[in-house]
């Protein structure tokens, strides 16, 4: 039932939030720890550092990502007058402001949102999207998108490279520290608590990357929760994930940085690691099946 | 003390009563705001027929009693003082008869060719689309208003100040299709 999944999803996130919160705050201690055996100063900066990169990620628009992408504006009813159509009916469902809409000049069928609230939402797909698949199964792919653009996705997995971005930061500093002062001064530091903190700066944008990458994978799942309940058709979007991934040619124009965004893996990796940034395919339609 | 007891006890209802009360407000005013979309949605369909049934007149003059049927419904569809239900039903009717009529179109090639009857043709389609969202989307608002009503304790509340339970909008299973377009 998508009512459970949905909240089930929510959850999760909250809880990966709040883990990446932790490593904010203990890499900062760790690095003034490994310079003068202080802890707290360093969490506080960590924090400053963060929020900051934060909102400057926040900031940048919607009109990066599209460019990014080389995706052409849609203005009228007129013009794809399906497309059109379709999005502004799921935006009245969703009950969220209609969203821009893109159209992305590729033979491979896919498509993402973006748009750091509703209000600046923005949806876009691939011209191949639009010639292969069914209309049921296109409207099936808008909803997923519109999904997580009404859920806060975008803000959230924005937040999440933020942070990933933040922590590479702070270890590279941290790095540095114990590279310039390794030796000296270190009568007032407990020489375990020094190697944890040192693994921690080391090993902290590893995880942070896998936990990113979870997140992104967990917001999937939702968005097709999401989707049938807007649609109330599971069966649609199963089939058009299977029409997408059955389909072996990656979009060309996607960058690695927006892959996180599309519909499915736009770079069509195969096997499913810690590193993916969408859910197995297999595993999304069984879900889909089974709602 | 047992004065402070009591000031903090009617204080902690007070704001129990005016945060149910707003919720309720608001809930009230989400439904309303759903059923907003419908009607703009049903106000584009009736103001599109006129068009459709211009355009198909040219082409298919056999078919008078169709379109004179569809133009009815059409006008139903206005009635000031039918209920929500009752306008919903007749939009449903009207969902039908346009689905006959551009099933009538395929024996006429000529029309079927024509730009400005594909593009009604399609506008059509999304605008019905559209209108079955807004239903849901209205349903699904009704549900939570009508929750709200019921539960504990803004149900007190909404007892005290008269707020009514919506009704949902059903409509007969037949009707659930939208207008399937194939090119």
């Amino acid at each position: 039932m998508f009512y459970t999944q949905i909240s089930r999803n929510k959850r999760n996130t909250v809880f990966l939030v709040l883990a990446f919160v932790i490593i904010v705050l203990l890499i900062g201690a760790a690095i003034t720890y490994i310079r003068t055996g202080d802890y707290l100063s360093g969490a506080l900066f960590a924090a400053v550092i963060a929020t900051f990169y934060t909102i400057f990620m926040i900031s940048t628009s919607t009109n990066v990502v599209m460019r990014m992408n080389h995706a052409r504006e849609i203005t009228s009813s007129k013009d794809q007058a399906f497309l059109w159509h379709t999005v502004e009916g799921l935006s009245i469902a969703a009950r969220i402001p209609m969203p821009r809409i893109f159209i992305i000049e590729d033979e491979s069928p896919n498509a993402f949102a973006t748009g750091i609230s509703p209000k600046s939402g923005a949806v876009a797909v691939t011209t191949g999207l639009m010639k292969r698949l069914s209309r049921e199964e296109i409207e099936g792919v808008l909803a997923h998108e519109i999904a997580h653009v009404r859920n806060y996705d975008i803000r959230l997995s924005t937040i999440a490279v933020a942070l990933v971005s933040a922590i590479a930061i702070l270890s590279d500093i941290g790095m540095r520290f114990f590279i310039f002062s390794g030796g000296r001064n270190n009568n007032n530091k407990h020489p375990l608590i020094l190697v944890l903190a040192l693994v921690l700066v080391l090993l902290a944008p590893l995880v942070a990357i896998i936990m990113q990458l979870a997140i992104s994978r967990n917001r999937e799942y939702l968005a097709d929760a999401s989707a049938v309940e807007l649609t109330r058709n599971p069966e649609a979007l199963a089939s058009a994930l299977e029409n997408i991934t059955g389909n072996s040619s990656p979009v060309e124009e996607a960058s690695s940085s927006t892959a996180s965004l599309y519909f499915a893996d736009p770079l069509k990796k195969k096997a499913a690691t810690l590193f993916s940034t969408h859910p197995r395919p297999e595993e999304r339609v069984r879900r889909l099946r089974a709602m | 003390m047992i004065g402070i007891v009591i000031i903090g006890i009617v204080t902690g209802i007070a704001l129990v009563w005016i945060t149910s009360y707003n919720s309720l407000v608001k809930h009230r005013n989400w439904a309303e705001e759903s059923w907003a979309q419908i009607d703009v949605q049903l106000k584009r369909r009736y103001d599109l027929i006129p068009n459709l049934v211009e355009t198909v007149k040219g082409y298919a003059k056999h078919e008078q009693e169709t379109l004179t049927k569809v133009i009815e419904a059409r006008n139903v569809i206005a009635e000031p003082n039918a209920t929500r239900n009752e306008r919903v039903e007749q939009d449903a009717e009207l969902s039908g008869l346009l689905r006959q009529l551009f099933a009538l179109s395929e024996s006429y090639p000529d029309l079927k060719a024509n730009q400005n009857f594909l593009q009604l043709q399609e506008e059509l389609a999304g605008t019905e689309n559209k209108i079955s969202y807004a239903r849901q989307a209205y349903n699904s608002m009704v549900m939570r208003y009508n929750t709200k009503i019921e539960s504990f304790p803004s149900n007190i509340v909404a007892n005290m100040h008269s707020f009514l339970r919506n009704d949902m909008l059903d409509i007969p299973d037949e009707e659930k299709e939208p207008v399937q377009v194939r090119f």
